[in-house]
């Protein structure tokens, strides 16, 4: 019993004490590809300046489905005011992967979609389950994380992309 | 194991006595970067006679770990610290106490990356290698030596790993006895001719090589000392067509698994995708025999597994269709075929109303394959032959879901989803039941949401079967409240149980606060003997009764 308090209170100590690091900074470098097979650096992700949006998901996590079709109808009038870009990172492993893209063609995604089957962007980020959104700013760093979705986090996320924008 | 704990925080400190790793001022050297992310699940145990729950004799358990890293420059490394006091039940076996269950140090350049320590790999889909690390069932099967990555242009990429894999967690890794080497290699064709390299149409193959050495120590067969197994890959990409293929060869390789059989083992996948804008269809087909490899001929389960052989079945996320009758992969064997089907009607069509409305159908059979048996235990112990899809009649598992979802309105949207399942007990021994088990399901789910910030999501499910525990029903109720709280209701309902007495209630219920990355839950209630999977790898959970609390973060 008293182990399990000691580390449970140094885990939550940990938590605390170094609360914030991933914020403030830009993303780790890490090998993921494209839907076409390619390979790509998490360093060459960009947007001119202004703010991105990454989503950690997964073909067989409903409520990561849920905040993606529900940021894709509003999608449009999201880019039109901020120029925001949303960036999908399916964490399918090789036994879902093949299913993303026809997955994202059906649903009409008009964002784009990358492949961390390996896991390796999420264990760089830490993310401990989908879904898991990170907001950078215009500048590449990281001014937001969140875990889990809820129907509206997606007018709690545009408040934020606002506030970067204006 | 108490230096353990206290070492990383006393690392970390030292590099941030004032958490000012963040302020990157200009004309001082940057510190580098730490973060890093916590577990934290503590379940308290009651007996429940009426679903068969025990409670271990320590009454609580507790699953934490915590992982830092830290990045400066071309060097990043890092650790994770786990903690078992003990695993929760259902937990595999071999989980136990605190320590470091992940440590690597890696130094990349533009083209070179070396790692040293435990790491996570594939090659290709995974047939050949693939360690991973799944924390929900206990699968952690890394690698821990040298990895080498080199990006030698021209669109050629090459890998290399060896080492011995993680096998148990005892306050430290307990490595496996055999070492593992792998190469691997692909080609991105298009990268290589300059006349390419806009074309729409891209190639790419690979081929990866991977040998296992384990010492002889059969006292009764000469078994082989080193076995490899390679294999290739092509893949081509167009903006309305992909297909991929891979094939898998390995030497024999006398295993528990096969019973010490001198039979060679293959398998070869193959997946085609269609799609445009509003449609996708994905089409697998796999066929695999005595495909499973270990750097422990010996051991079984999930134990030491050097491959990964896909489930060609849908994930299910509803919990009666998820975890009362979910296949996992036959690893000995097996021919399987999938369709997977996603169409959304347009907006402003008569079916697809102001919103649109999409419809996914997938089917998914596994069958055993046809074998003729040799029956030379005695001689030459080769057990069998086969071919590739060479399939018997004998289901192991036949799943048809159709999938309908409309937004009705800015506040409400809901899905209607048939299933159809037939499931092979004797193959997959997830009941007392025996022979086949067949049911239908229907699921409907909606979400209201009332304003801004709140929404109430709700599921009824019903599964309906003639076999094993008769019908099955769950309510599921969830109330958000954006962005920080939820609270959730299920109860599962095993209403046509033939056994009157047995036909219990499970209600379970949640509270969960959410702040960024924090997530904490307090949960009380029963829950369900069943099959909990990932990635179509099960682990059974026995029946429990208690409460739960679970704290994730990361930082």
């Amino acid at each position: 019993m008293k182990k399990i308090f000691l580390v449970t209170a140094v885990f939550l100590l940990f938590n605390l004490t170094v609360f914030g690091q991933q914020k403030g900074n830009t993303l780790p470098n890490v090998e993921l590809k494209t839907l076409d097979g390619q390979n790509v650096y998490t360093s060459e992700i960009s947007n001119d300046g202004k703010p991105i949006v990454i989503s950690f998901w997964a073909t067989w996590c409903a409520p990561c489905k849920r905040e993606l079709n529900n940021i894709n109808d509003v999608y449009e009038d999201w880019v039109d005011e901020t120029g925001v870009k949303v960036i999908a990172v399916s964490i399918d492993d090789s036994r879902q992967v093949y299913k993303v893209a026809p997955y994202v063609q059906g649903q009409a995604w008009e964002f784009d979609v990358l492949l961390d089957t390996n896991g390796d962007f999420k264990r760089a980020m830490n993310v401990n389950n989908v879904p898991f959104t990170i907001l950078l700013d215009g500048n590449g760093k990281v001014v937001y994380e969140h875990n889990n979705y809820a129907e509206g986090d997606e007018d709690e996320l545009y408040d934020l992309i606002l506030g970067l924008v204006e | 194991m108490k230096h353990y704990l206290y070492f990383p925080l006393i690392v970390f400190l030292l590099l941030n006595p004032r958490g000012q790793l963040l302020a990157q001022n200009e004309g001082t050297s940057n510190p580098g970067v730490v973060s890093g992310n916590v577990s934290v699940i503590v379940q308290q145990y009651n007996d429940d006679a009426k679903i068969g729950a025990v409670a271990p004799p320590q009454n609580i358990a507790m699953n934490a770990f915590s992982n830092i890293l830290y990045r400066k420059g071309k060097f990043n490394g890092g650790i994770r610290i786990e903690s078992y006091n003990p695993s929760l039940l259902g937990y595999p076996v071999g989980y136990n106490g605190t320590g470091i269950g992940y440590f690597f140090g890696t130094f990349s350049t533009d083209r070179l990356s070396v790692t040293a320590g435990t790491f996570y790999e594939q090659f290709g889909s995974g047939m050949v290698l693939r360690t991973y690390e799944e924390n929900n069932l206990g699968i952690d099967n890394s690698i821990v030596g040298v990895r080498v990555k080199y990006n030698a242009g021209k669109g050629i990429y090459l890998k290399g790993v060896y080492g011995k894999q993680r096998f148990k967690f005892d306050s430290k890794i307990i490595q496996g006895p055999g070492i593992v080497r792998g190469f691997d290699t692909e080609w991105q064709i298009n990268d290589a001719f300059n006349s390419m390299a806009d074309n729409r149409t891209r190639f790419v193959v690979g081929g990866s090589f991977v040998s296992k050495y384990q010492d002889d120590k059969n006292p009764v067969l000469y078994v082989p000392e080193n076995v490899g197994s390679a294999a290739g890959r092509f893949s081509l990409f167009s903006s309305w067509i992909s297909f991929s293929t891979e094939y898998v060869y390995k030497i024999n390789d006398p295993s528990a698994d096969n019973n010490y059989i001198y039979k060679n083992g293959q398998a070869l996948l193959f997946n085609v995708n269609i799609f445009k804008k509003g449609f996708g269809l994905a089409l697998a087909a796999k066929s695999t025999d005595n495909m499973t490899f270990r750097s422990d001929r010996n051991q079984s389960l999930t134990y030491l597994l050097i491959n990964y052989n896909p489930a060609l079945t849908k994930v299910h996320t509803y919990v009666l269709i998820s975890t009362l009758y979910p296949y996992g992969t036959n690893i000995l064997g097996e021919v399987a075929f999938q369709a997977d089907l996603t169409y959304k009607f347009a907006k402003n069509t008569a079916l697809g109303g102001k919103y649109g409305t999409s419809i996914a159908i997938n089917y998914a059979l596994a069958l055993a394959p046809e074998r003729e048996y040799l029956n030379d235990l005695e001689t030459n112990r080769v057990g069998y032959t086969t071919h590739l899809f060479a399939a018997s009649d004998s289901l192991l598992y036949s799943d048809l879901s159709i999938e309908l979802a409309k937004k009705f309105n800015k506040k409400f949207k809901a899905k209607l989803t048939y299933f159809n399942l037939a499931f092979n007990a004797d193959a997959n021994q997830v009941t007392e039941s025996h022979g086949m088990i067949y049911s239908n399901a229907v699921v409907f789910e909606g979400v209201y949401k009332f304003n801004r910030k709140n929404s109430l999501r709700f599921e009824l499910q019903g599964l309906f079967t003639k076999d094993d525990r008769g019908n099955w029903t769950a309510l599921v109720l969830e109330y958000n409240i954006s962005p920080h709280w939820f609270f959730a209701l299920i109860d599962q309902y095993n209403i046509g149980n033939p056994i009157e007495s047995e036909r219990v209630h499970y209600l379970y219920g949640t509270v969960g606060y959410i702040r960024k990355t924090t997530r904490i839950s307090l949960a009380y209630g029963r829950q369900r003997e069943g099959i909990f999977c990932v990635g179509g790898v099960c682990r059974a959970v026995p029946a429990s009764n208690g409460v739960n609390l679970t704290i994730t973060s990361s930082f």
